[in-house]
């Protein structure tokens, strides 16, 4: 199996609110960390992708926000703009107002187009090779194989033309385990392992595209080996619960709800990180990131996910 | 007098906003728990005010129909058995339905709503451009969503519809995808972009459009799109119209929205966002529904500083419980550090999320809050579980 980071091009999807932006961003700053050019690239355009890197708002044109860290979001109609720039020679062509407009239209008419002008700027930053690495906040698992499945439904549909002719090499590059790779996030909840499991299916059979990972985030901590549990249910007992209260001179209770809440919650995830594992091809990596206690994302949530990246690919 | 209706006429709770409604459209970012909000109030509905109440879900997963105790999940409703209700040892006053939005199935079926003849009706179904969008591409969903709302809800069959939202990449696509639509079919461009298939003649003013258009997409695809957008033409008029129904619809006062989200930073900015998008629109927003909130004693203000305390003073606390318990004194130690430890990390998971909910500003008359359910919900109890918490 590729290690992950050594893949060029790296797509990373999951369930809504799984963490699929902070996984983006994490493997973003580890590529970037160990000395290899990357570019980050938000695809549905949150506009949040900044926040884990304490930047501006991105826009199509990358900007460089770190050593080695390249960010853009992406624009379908820049793309397409940029792309008759390059393949048709026309540079005016952003000037032409009418025809532009015009171009946009066939863009939304013709059904795929967005989605490849999205994958083709991608493999074309990798084909020219101006990045080592280029790390994907794609779609959400419900889209990520339209997008990724649309040069072969174009090739399908489109016989002849630059279409035609453009489609072959993209497929080239996704195809190829060794360049393209897609990561999937899940969190070891019921709905987001499903999902995934479901997205690995469909993305084996309807995509070329190389399952490099599934990261499983927000994995809670175990506070009690069995023995322990046992040990910690005893603190409930009248008596036991008495005297941790006038040791702590306040309600005990609270503290026990909490640590309770915590070790159920764990133990009902449990099953479903067994499923995932169960479900998943014994030779595609699973990598956990351990439950963060702060709600927001910013710098240091970033890095520490990377972290948790980083042990978990033996770096 | 509505139940939960104040003196005020205002409306306070979920159950009176259901009982006052015909439409529920409940939407929010992904992996809110939209999909389970949405059938536990409908379930609740059907319990609590009778009738025949639907939930549409776009979901396929298989949990929701498992737990709603049908088989499966079809374009066409299926009525949730009675027997589910008494295994959940309620008894409903009205019944619940449920159904799927199959995207294929509902613009098969609006093509040949609009189609002038059957002729045309099968070139169009044949079309590979449309069996493209129709089945993968993504915005057609948001569209059809909203299509297969209307018409449920013009056939007059149901009480109260609660209707899932797609997981759009905006949240707020999919209500504008009818006045989308619309535009899109009555486009000019749309127009001279399919003139020379028509006309076999190439208007001079466009010339260098097709020569462009051509040498990218290559002439048969071209051709494709054409033949697709003239047959399409043929129902220009129905579909404009149907699209400005279904607006004028999602406008009217028996329809509300539902926002669903949890208190984490991301879903909250989305939520507060989308609040004030519906507002600015004039669509009605009904409530809004907090699912997963940690519960409130971890911002008890005595917590923090007891686990503190718990933390700092393990070793001797422990010596002096080990015999209570009749268990050596590092295991209980390193028990009661874990407990303190763990308490300090939910207060500040649970803090952010107060920070989150008072920076809501401008949320609706209701707010409804679920905590982190500690089982995943498998049936019809546990639907209704949910329900409760969030009803009154």
């Amino acid at each position: 199996m590729v290690d992950l980071l050594d893949r060029r091009l790296v797509f990373v999807t999951g369930k809504g609110g799984v963490g699929k932006t902070t996984v983006a961003a994490a493997l973003a700053a580890l590529a970037a960390g160990r000395g290899r050019r990357t570019l980050v690239c938000e695809v549905d355009a949150k506009g949040n992708m900044a926040d884990f890197f304490e930047t501006g708002p991105t826009q199509f044109e990358e900007r460089r926000i770190a050593p080695n860290l390249w960010a853009m979001s992406m624009d379908t109609e820049a793309s397409l703009r940029q792309y008759l720039a390059l393949q048709l020679h026309l540079p005016m062509f952003a000037a032409i107002g009418p025809l532009a407009r015009m171009l946009d239209f066939v863009a939304s008419a013709a059904p795929g187009v967005r989605e490849i002008v999205t994958v083709g700027k991608l493999c074309w930053e990798v084909r020219e090779r101006h990045y080592d690495t280029v790390v994907v906040d794609a779609s959400a698992s419900g889209h990520i194989v339209s997008q990724l499945s649309a040069p072969e439904a174009i090739n399908q549909l489109v016989q002849v033309g630059l279409v035609r002719q453009q489609t072959g090499w993209m497929l080239d590059i996704l195809g190829d385990p060794a360049t393209t790779g897609l990561v999937a996030v899940a969190t070891p909840d019921e709905m987001p392992v499903s999902e995934t499991l479901e997205l690995v299916g469909r993305v084996r059979g309807e995509t070329n595209v190389d399952l490099a990972a599934v990261v499983v985030n927000r994995v809670l901590p175990e506070l009690f080996s069995r023995s322990e549990e046992a040990l910690f249910g005893r603190l409930g007992e009248p008596r036991v619960t008495a005297s941790l209260d006038a040791e702590l001179a306040s309600p005990s209770r609270p503290l026990l709800d909490a640590a309770r809440l915590m070790v159920t919650t764990r133990r009902s995830r449990t099953e479903h990180l067994e499923r995932l594992r169960a479900g998943t091809d014994p030779a595609v990596p699973l990598l956990y990131v351990p439950y963060l206690f702060i709600r927001s994302h910013g710098m240091r949530a970033t890095h520490q996910v990377a972290d948790a990246l980083a042990a978990e690919l033996g770096y | 007098m509505v139940r939960g209706t104040q003196a005020d006429g205002g409306v306070h709770s979920l159950d009176a906003l259901y009982a006052a409604k015909e439409i529920v459209i409940v939407c929010g970012s992904g992996g809110v728990g939209k999909t389970t909000t949405a059938a536990a109030t409908a379930a609740m509905a059907a319990v609590h005010h009778g009738g025949r109440v639907l939930v549409v879900t776009v979901d396929p997963a298989r949990r929701l129909a498992d737990a709603l105790g049908i088989g499966g999940f079809g374009n066409e409703a299926r009525q949730v058995p009675p027997d589910a209700f008494a295994a959940a040892g309620v008894e409903p006053r009205g019944e619940l339905w449920a159904a799927m939005l199959d995207a294929r199935q509902s613009w098969d079926a609006l093509v040949r709503r609009h189609a002038p003849d059957a002729q045309t009706e099968r070139r169009i179904l044949e079309n590979p451009l449309y069996q493209n969008i129709a089945g993968k591409f993504v915005q057609s969903h948001d569209y059809i969503a909203m299509e297969r709302l209307y018409e449920l809800h013009t056939e007059g069959r149901y009480d109260l519809i609660v209707v899932d939202t797609p997981p759009t990449r905006n949240a707020v696509d999919f209500i504008e995808a009818p006045a989308r639509m619309a535009e899109f079919f009555s486009s000019r461009l749309l127009r001279l972009l399919i003139v020379p298939y028509r006309r076999r003649v190439v208007n001079l003013a466009s010339r260098p459009f097709y020569q462009v258009a051509d040498r990218i997409l290559g002439s048969q695809f071209l051709s494709d799109i054409a033949e697709f957008f003239i047959l399409f033409q043929t129902m220009y008029g129905g579909f404009v119209a149907r699209a400005r129904a279904v607006e004028r619809l999602l406008h009217d006062k028996r329809t509300t929205f539902v926002v669903v989200s949890t208190l984490e930073a991301a879903p909250a900015h989305e939520a507060e966002l989308f609040l004030q998008v519906l507002r600015s629109k004039r669509f009605h927003v009904g409530a809004l529904v907090l699912n997963r909130v940690l519960p409130p004693y971890l911002l008890d203000p005595d917590g923090g500083a007891a686990a503190s305390r718990l933390v700092a003073g393990a070793p001797d606390i422990a010596r002096r419980l080990a015999p209570l318990l009749d268990a050596g004194e590092p295991s209980v130690e390193r028990i009661l550090t874990e407990v303190g430890e763990a308490y300090r990390n939910l207060r500040v998971v649970a803090k952010a999320e107060a920070a989150e909910r008072e920076e809501l500003a401008a949320v609706p008359d209701v707010v409804a809050t679920a905590p982190e359910l500690d089982a995943d919900i498998h049936d019809l109890a546990g639907l209704l579980r949910l329900g409760m918490l969030i009803w009154n």
